[in-house]
C-alpha cells in the first residue's frame, strides 16, 4: 500500500510524535506541531499514537490512494475532500483504490494531520519519522513532500482491518460520501482513475467536547519562565494584558511576536541552556519568540514564560496575523490540564476498542 | 597522550561549599537542575555527575536529559510519573508531578554529588588552516598581532572542553580559546558557513556540523563529520570530551578516510 502524492501543498512533512533521547546532541526533537490532532488521527485509525502521519500546512496536497485504506484527519485550515466531495474531519473513513484526497480552506486553524491504519512507513532514524528539514533526515528523504513521491504505508492493526471490512460492507457506516458523481468525476472513472467503489464514513467519533475548535484569537495559559522574575513590572503587566500578534516568518521552529516590547529591569546575558516547546523567550530588543516543533535544543535569551502543554496545539494552529493574549497559571494548574487530556485519550482508547 | 589529559583534568569530584543545585520548572514537562555558579570546568564536572547518575539510574517517567553550561534540563512525562510513584502522594498533598520529580531528583542529586565523574576522551580533529577554506585566518592574526603560523600553533596547541551540545546537531560549545586568539565576530554574518568549518568568535572557538549562516571568524576546515545521523551516537564529539585540533596539509584533508563530512 502507498500513498502517491500528487501536489505537495504548501508544506507537507512526515511527522510523528518527535525525536526524543538525542536532544543532548543538539538533534532537535521536532513532531507534529499539533501533536493532539496527531494522535486523535491516529487513534481514529487504530494505529499506535506515534505511528507517523502527514503534517499539511495551510494549502493541502493532493493525494491518491494506491488501495484502499482507513483514514483520518484531524486539525483544523483545512477541508478534506475525497474526489470533490466533502470528508468531514476528526472522523474515520475507508477510501477505495484510487481515490483522490484534495483539500479545501477552512477558517480557524492552519494545519492538519492525515493518519492512515498502518502509519507512513519510511524509515526510522535516530528513534523517529519526523522530518528534520535542517539536518535532511527522517520523513521522506529528509525533506518536505513534493508531486510525484510515493510513500509506502505499513501493516495496519487487528482493528483497523475489523472497522475497514465493516465501513466496506456497509454495516456501521454514517452516509456514503460518493453523491451523484459531476463531470469530472465521471471522465475519471471513465479513464479508470477512479475506483466505482464508494468511500464510507464511520457512524462512530469523538464527542464534541474532544474536537477543539481553533480560535483565531486564542487566549494561550503560561506559567512563569525561569527568568520572569528578572523582566520589569511593567513587562510582566503588558505581557498578560495586551494582544501580540503573530508575524508571518513564523515557522515551525519559532513563532516571532509583534506588540508591547518587554525587558529585563536590568540588562543580563545569560549562558545557553536547554529549552522546550513553549518557551517564550524574549531577545535584547524586546520582541518575544515562542519556540515550537522545530525550536533549537538550547538557547541563550532569558525565559520570561512557558506555554502550557495542554494550550500548545491552540498555538500550534494560530496561523500568522492572528493575536494572540496570554493568561498567567500555576504550574498545578498547567499540569492538571495535562492530566486531564490524557484522560480524555486514554478514554478514547478504551472506548474504541469496543466499537 | 591519554594519561596526560588526565592529569590535566582531575576528574576525582572536589566538593565545594556550595550548596546543592535548584530544582526549578522548565514548563510543565521538565525542570531545571541549576548550579548557581560561574561556568567553569569545575561546574562542567558538577553537571556531568549528574547526567551519569540519570543515565545510569533513569526513575520511571523521565524522557531524556539535556546538560549545559551550569544546568541540566530534565524531561518527563508527567502522567507516567504519577502512575510510578504513587508512594510519593502523601494524603491530603497536592496531587501532581512537578513535586515527584523534584523529590526524586534531590534523592539522586545526594548520590551525584558522591559519585566521581567519568574520565574524559580526548579526540583529535584534523584541521587545515588558513587558504579557502579559512578566509578569516589573516584577520584573526592581524587582529591579534601575529603571524599566520601563530595563529595556528596556538590554536592547535590547547585542549579544548566540550561544556556542551546545542545550537546544530552535534556543535560542541567549546573552552579553553587562548585569550591571545580572542576575536570579534564578522559585522554582518555570512549566508551560508559550509559544514566543517572551524571559527572563532569572542572567547569561543568551534566547528560548524551543518551548512548554516553564521558570523564567526573562519580559520580552516576539518573533514570529519560532527553529525553522523546513522552513528550511535550521532555525534563525533560529547560533552564533557577533550578536544585537540592539529594541523593537516590540503592533501590530507582531500584524503581523509575517516568519518567525513
Amino acid at each position: 500500500m502507498s500513498l502517491l502524492i500528487m501536489k505537495p501543498g504548501l508544506l507537507t512533512t512526515v511527522q510523528d510524535l518527535g525525536r526524543y533521547g538525542y536532544q543532548q546532541y543538539g538533534v532537535i526533537a521536532g513532531g507534529a506541531m499539533d501533536s493532539y490532532a496527531m494522535r486523535m488521527a491516529n487513534l481514529l485509525v487504530g494505529n499506535e499514537e506515534q505511528a507517523a502521519g502527514l503534517e499539511m500546512t495551510v494549502l493541502g496536497p493532493e493525494i491518491t490512494f494506491a488501495a484502499p485504506a482507513l483514514i483520518a484527519v484531524c486539525g483544523g485550515g483545512l477541508a478534506p475532500l475525497l474526489d470533490g466531495q466533502p470528508l468531514p474531519l476528526w472522523r474515520t473513513a475507508h477510501v477505495p483504490k484510487g481515490a483522490r484526497l484534495h483539500f479545501g480552506r477552512l477558517p480557524g486553524g492552519c494545519r492538519a494531520y492525515l493518519a492512515v491504519a498502518g502509519g507512513i512507513d519510511v524509515p526510522v532514524q535516530l528513534n523517529s519519522r519526523s522530518t528534520y528539514l535542517r539536518a535532511g533526515i527522517g520523513g521522506h528523504q529528509g525533506r518536505a513532500l513534493r508531486s510525484g513521491d510515493v510513500l509506502p504505508v505499513g501493516t495496519s492493526s487487528g482493528r483497523a482491518a475489523a472497522w475497514a471490512e465493516r465501513l466496506t460492507r456497509g454495516r456501521g457506516t454514517g452516509r456514503v460520501v460518493r453523491e451523484p458523481m459531476n463531470n469530472r468525476q465521471l471522465e475519471e472513472r471513465s479513464a479508470g482513475n477512479s475506483g466505482a467503489e464508494a468511500a464510507a464514513i464511520a457512524a462512530w467519533y469523538p464527542v464534541p467536547a474532544m474536537i477543539p475548535d481553533y480560535p483565531q484569537a486564542p487566549v494561550i495559559r503560561v506559567i512563569e519562565g525561569e527568568e520572569y522574575e528578572m523582566f520589569s513590572s511593567e513587562s510582566r503587566r503588558r505581557f498578560q494584558s495586551e494582544p501580540y500578534t503573530i508575524l508571518p516568518e513564523s515557522d515551525r521552529m519559532g513563532y516571532r511576536l509583534s506588540g508591547s516590547p518587554l525587558s529585563l529591569v536590568q540588562e543580563q546575558s545569560l549562558a545557553s541552556a536547554a529549552v522546550t516547546f513553549g518557551t517564550i523567550q524574549v531577545p535584547a530588543e524586546g520582541a518575544p519568540i515562542i519556540l515550537m516543533a522545530d525550536r533549537q535544543t538550547t538557547g541563550g535569551y532569558p525565559k520570561l514564560a512557558q506555554v502550557i502543554t495542554a494550550d500548545l496545539p491552540l498555538l500550534a494552529q494560530a496561523s500568522p496575523g492572528s493575536r494572540v493574549r496570554f493568561r498567567l497559571v500555576t504550574l498545578r494548574e498547567a499540569q492538571e490540564q495535562l492530566l486531564q487530556r490524557e484522560l480524555e485519550l486514554h478514554r478514547l482508547r478504551l472506548v474504541l476498542q469496543h466499537v | 597522550m591519554e594519561n596526560e589529559a588526565e592529569d590535566q583534568v582531575l576528574y576525582m569530584q572536589k566538593h565545594t561549599n556550595e550548596g546543592l543545585p535548584r530544582i526549578i520548572p522548565l514548563g510543565d514537562s521538565a525542570v531545571s537542575v541549576i548550579f548557581e555558579a560561574a561556568i567553569s570546568p569545575q561546574t562542567h564536572r558538577r553537571v556531568r555527575a549528574v547526567c551519569s547518575r540519570l543515565f545510569s539510574a533513569p526513575f520511571t517517567g523521565m524522557i531524556e536529559f539535556v546538560p549545559s553550561f551550569h544546568s541540566v534540563a530534565v524531561y518527563y512525562d508527567g502522567p507516567a510519573v504519577l502512575r510510578a510513584y504513587p508512594q510519593y502522594i502523601s494524603e491530603g498533598e497536592e496531587y501532581y508531578p512537578f513535586p515527584i520529580v523534584a523529590a526524586l531528583l534531590e534523592e539522586m542529586l545526594q548520590l551525584a554529588e558522591e559519585q566521581a565523574g567519568p574520565v574524559p576522551r580526548v579526540v583529535s580533529i584534523p584541521v587545515f588552516y588558513g587558504g579557502e577554506t579559512g578566509p578569516d585566518l589573516e584577520f584573526v592574526a592581524q587582529h591579534n598581532g601575529l603571524s599566520v603560523q601563530e595563529v595556528i600553533d596556538i590554536h592547535s596547541s590547547a585542549d579544548y572542553l566540550v561544556y556542551m551540545l546545542g545550537f546544530a546537531p552535534g556543535f560542541p560549545y567549546l573552552g579553553g580559546l587562548s585569550p591571545s586568539l580572542s576575536t570579534p565576530r564578522r559585522p554582518s554574518p555570512r549566508l551560508a558557513i559550509p559544514a566543517g568549518s572551524v571559527g572563532i568568535a569572542g572567547d569561543q572557538t568551534g566547528v560548524y556540523p551543518l551548512e548554516t549562516p553564521g558570523g564567526w571568524q573562519l580559520i580552516g576546515r576539518t573533514p570529519v563529520a560532527l553529525f553522523r545521523p546513522d552513528a550511535v551516537p550521532p555525534v563525533r564529539l560529547q560533552a564533557g570530551d577533550l578536544v585537540r585540533f592539529y594541523p593537516v596539509s590540503f592533501s590530507e584533508f582531500l584524503a581523509w578516510k575517516g568519518d567525513r563530512l
